[in-house]
């Protein structure tokens, strides 16, 4: 693995991560004030933040692979939609739509496990990351074929975990759907940190992940934990792809991630590859800086967004050529 | 035949160099054992045979069971705690995680086993907090010989301890050294460059050239036969 | 004076290709010769992508989106101003040149995995535009083009591949091919023996784009219609699959790769496999196989195969100059 030097603080006197961490104080603040100001601006804010919150979720799981591999997974986002028709699936044959979710994050969970075993490993073994990342994107074709001859390309109707209720608050409208997906979305990704911080098995995969070598030594299966990592990154991604399918703009097809993968993607680039809290950062800021876009700017219409997001990551990326809180890896030459 | 470790006719390669040619070594229960010779004679590379992280072909075998085909870390479950150059030290989280992680192979409380860290390493108890990357060497090597001390292995491999460390600390961790093998029976196999304190701290020694042993017998014979001392070790 | 064995194996096999290529449509369909037509824009899009990322190291997803700029340049031309098609293809190359020129420059100051993320998020960004600004590019709905017999279509796509080609073997045989392979090998050593890094990167990226911008400008003119999701996702995807399966870094195996990228998923949706809907299925499940198999793609099996004719101190040494670079 390539050296990795911290450079909080080079010639600069103040350390870039506190410029960082200004610079997202300030956006928060620009947004309580409008959020103040004006019910509309509160409310598109709100639904900013329930975008954000679904591609934070497949954001997070693209920067847990990256983390271990450096491998960019193209088809996240369809491993996301597989299990959300699972998931339809499921309902469809009567289960609540809980139990449902329950279960989906379980076949989640042992089909990305599966994946890692039987698709990646084998490619790892040899290749480069570049290698993997071709072979993501055959999973990708792969997977979304799949999709296609199990349960055809119509679109399908994906029922809605949160009764369809609006709550009025001053002079803005909520709805539950909204607050939900961002509940949902959060608890998804803090119990992730949860077992990370806290369990032995997160310490051994983070252990993992950042030292391979030493991970070895140790005892630990270092391959074993890049399964686990798959597993948890595709039941990561089942929850982003259930909330996705229930919200009203987005229909449940076999191409149903690929718009949001894209948007992940950003978010990941934007907070740092191998950060995951600036992954949701930047999920959030991607969701709701488009949604305030395409309601204030006239001009900006809904295909506009997509450029819209990535001439946001490219400002960043001007600015810090690593991500908000990417490592500036030592170059070997 | 008895020993904790025995290696036989190993030879080992990086690529199409060959780094060791027909090694034989053995260590038993309870010894400290030092590997000494010039750069490139292939001490670490010893170590590395064993923790298997070097392609390698020959006999060895660890308190019976050959080590032919485990990977490092099966070596580690069977109780082989290998600290590499770098020491083995997960940089990035900190000094109780990389604590944790020492004991990984071992199931159950460890509050037992901090303790008695916290015996060896006093200074390690207000530092829980603080990411391992940020200490100094000697820490750093403390810290994983406190890894050891987690682990309780029955072997020790340790790479070159006393590398970049200034001469007062080097005494301290080979007193720690001595004190894990006489108080929690650990054996140890010490790779170093520094002859004059291994020799101190071993009760033999193999000096190795170019992959191969030139010299295997009990330190004081080494240390204090002049002839020996100057062509092996050069002092 | 005599030639390494490769190079003589390269030049034959050059030969060899050509007279193919030349020979083959009269034993093809009309349909096919379009088919073949296609190839041929794949091979030059994946020989494009290979002079930026296999010869100088930045790696770079985005090439539909200098694609969709000649195709549309292309298009916009002939349908609404009623340009020869052929004609047109010049123009497509200096927009595509002066694009890659303005994209090279930022691109500078990335790397790695950043550089891809960010010009595969430019490759799905123009289309979007392209599809809001529908006034100027026809929208979703598109615009339709003059069509061509199948003959045609394959011998200006071939032509127009050959002269790529050739272009880009001369290229990188001379001192920009040193340059550009000394900058992916190591930039710092590059840098440090004198090498312009930000002349021949922004360089690099501005000839790999203007020859996807040609190769986008056939494609249009082979499907004689355009709209943004000719551009969109899927081509992106499947030049990048092309060239690490034909084989960074190679010429010869873009070949390999511009065949593998579209005859494979053509053969299988003509084949009983397609009834059953799995043509994708097996498709990926072949190019996760082919990863698998052969890491490094076509051309390393190519090298393996030269190698092990020859046992000479030539296949220790790869001579600078040879169709492979």
């Amino acid at each position: 693995m390539a050296a990795v030097s911290f450079t909080r603080g080079r010639a600069w006197s103040i350390p870039s991560v506190w410029i960082v961490w200004a610079v997202i104080a300030g956006g928060c603040l620009f947004l309580v004030i409008g959020s103040i100001e004006s019910s509309l601006f509160l409310q598109q804010t709100i639904s900013g933040l329930a975008n954000g919150g679904i591609y934070a979720g497949l954001a997070v799981a693209l920067v847990l692979i990256y983390r271990a591999t450096e491998v960019i997974n193209f088809a996240q986002g369809a491993i996301a939609t597989f299990t959300t028709y699972v998931a339809w699936q499921l309902i469809a044959w009567g289960l609540s739509y809980w139990v449902a979710f329950a279960c989906t994050l379980g076949v989640a969970f042992l089909g990305g496990f599966a994946l890692e075993l039987g698709a990646i490993r084998p490619v790892e073994r040899r290749g480069s990351q570049l290698t993997v990342v071709i072979a993501s994107i055959g999973l990708l074709i792969l997977i979304e074929g799949a999709i296609g001859r199990i349960w055809g390309n119509q679109v399908k109707f994906m029922p809605a975990p949160f009764p369809a209720r609006i709550y009025h608050v001053g002079g803005a409208a909520f709805s539950l759907q909204d607050l939900g997906t961002i509940g949902v979305s959060i608890a998804s990704v803090v119990v992730l940190w949860l077992f990370f911080q806290f369990t032995k098995l997160g310490l051994a995969m983070r252990a993992a992940a950042v030292r391979p070598h030493a991970a070895r030594l140790v005892g630990i299966r270092v391959s074993w934990m890049l399964s686990l990592g798959w597993g948890l990154a595709a039941a990561l991604g089942a929850v982003a792809g259930m909330l996705a399918a229930s919200s009203p703009s987005v229909l449940l097809q076999p191409s149903m991630m690929d718009g949001i993968l894209i948007y992940a993607f950003a978010a990941a680039v934007i907070g740092g590859l191998e950060s995951a809290a600036g992954a949701v950062i930047g999920a959030l800021a991607i969701g709701v800086t488009l949604n305030l876009l395409g309601s204030y700017v006239s001009w900006i219409t809904p295909p506009l967004l997509l450029p819209a997001a990535f001439v946001l990551m490219l400002i960043v990326l001007l600015v810090k050529p690593s991500g908000l809180f990417g490592r500036t890896r030592t170059r070997r030459v | 035949m008895g020993s904790l470790l025995a290696l036989h006719d190993v030879d080992a390669r990086y690529g199409q160099v060959q780094a060791l040619r027909s090694l034989s070594l053995t260590v038993d229960e309870r010894e400290i054992v030092a590997i000494l010779g010039a750069n490139g004679a292939g001490k670490t590379t010893t170590l590395r045979a064993i923790s298997n992280t070097v392609t390698r072909t020959g006999s060895l075998e660890f308190a019976g069971r050959s080590l032919a085909r485990r990977g490092p870390e099966a070596t580690a479950r069977l109780g082989i705690t290998h600290v590499p150059e770098g020491r083995g030290t997960f940089a990035e989280l900190t000094v109780w995680e990389n604590l944790r992680l020492g004991a990984y192979v071992r199931r159950g409380s460890l509050k037992a086993d901090f303790a008695r860290v916290l015996e060896y390493f006093p200074w390690l108890d207000g530092r829980r907090s603080q990411q391992a990357g940020t200490l100094s060497g000697g820490e750093q090597q403390m810290l994983a010989l406190a890894r050891a001390v987690m682990r309780r292995p029955r072997l020790l491999l340790l790479d070159e301890p006393s590398l970049g460390l200034a001469p007062l600390i080097v005494g301290e961790v080979f007193r720690i050294v001595r004190e894990l093998n006489e108080r929690e029976g650990v054996s140890v196999l010490l790779v170093e460059q520094d002859a004059r304190t291994s020799l101190a701290t071993a009760s033999r020694a193999y000096v190795l050239e170019v992959g191969r042993v030139a010299f295997e017998g009990p330190s004081e014979e080494l240390a204090s036969r002049e002839t020996l001392r100057r062509s092996y070790l050069g002092y | 004076m005599r030639l390494p064995r490769s190079t003589l194996f390269g030049i034959g096999a050059a030969v060899v290709a050509t007279v193919v290529i030349a020979v083959l449509p009269l034993f093809l369909s009309d349909y096919h010769r379009s088919t073949g037509a296609t190839v041929g824009v794949f091979f030059t899009a994946i020989l494009a992508l290979n002079i930026v990322t296999g010869y100088s190291g930045q790696i770079s997803i985005g090439h539909g989106a200098f694609m969709a700029l000649g195709g549309y340049t292309t298009a916009i031309l002939t349908h609404d101003h009623s340009w020869n098609d052929i004609a047109t293809l010049p123009i497509a190359a200096l927009i595509g040149l002066a694009a890659g020129l303005v994209v090279g420059l930022p691109a500078l100051r990335l790397h790695g995995v950043y550089l891809a993320l960010t010009t595969f998020a430019v490759a799905l960004a123009v289309p979007q535009i392209a599809k809001n600004y529908s006034g100027f590019t026809g929208g979703t709905e598109g615009l339709a083009l003059p069509t061509h017999s199948g003959l045609w279509l394959y011998r200006t796509s071939w032509l127009v591949a050959g002269i790529a080609f050739v272009f880009a073997w001369l290229l990188l045989r001379g001192r920009t091919g040193r340059a550009f392979r000394a900058v992916r090998d190591s930039e710092i050593a590059a840098a440090s023996s004198g090498v312009g890094l930000a002349v021949y990167k922004t360089l690099a990226f501005g000839i790999s784009a203007a020859l996807a911008a040609v190769a986008g400008s056939v494609y249009v003119l082979v499907n004689n219609f355009v709209n943004p999701d000719v551009f969109g996702l899927t081509l992106s995807l499947y030049i990048l699959i092309g060239a690490v399966v034909g084989g960074l870094g190679s010429l010869w195996g873009v070949l390999v790769g511009a065949c593998f990228v579209e005859l494979l998923p053509i053969g299988l949706t003509t084949s009983h496999v397609s009834s059953s809907q799995l043509v994708p299925v097996v498709f990926g499940a072949v190019v996760i196989a082919v990863m698998a198999v052969v890491p490094l793609g076509a051309a390393d099996v190519l090298r393996a195969a030269l190698q092990f004719g020859s046992r000479t101190s030539e296949s220790v040494e790869r001579p600078l100059g040879t169709t492979e670079g």
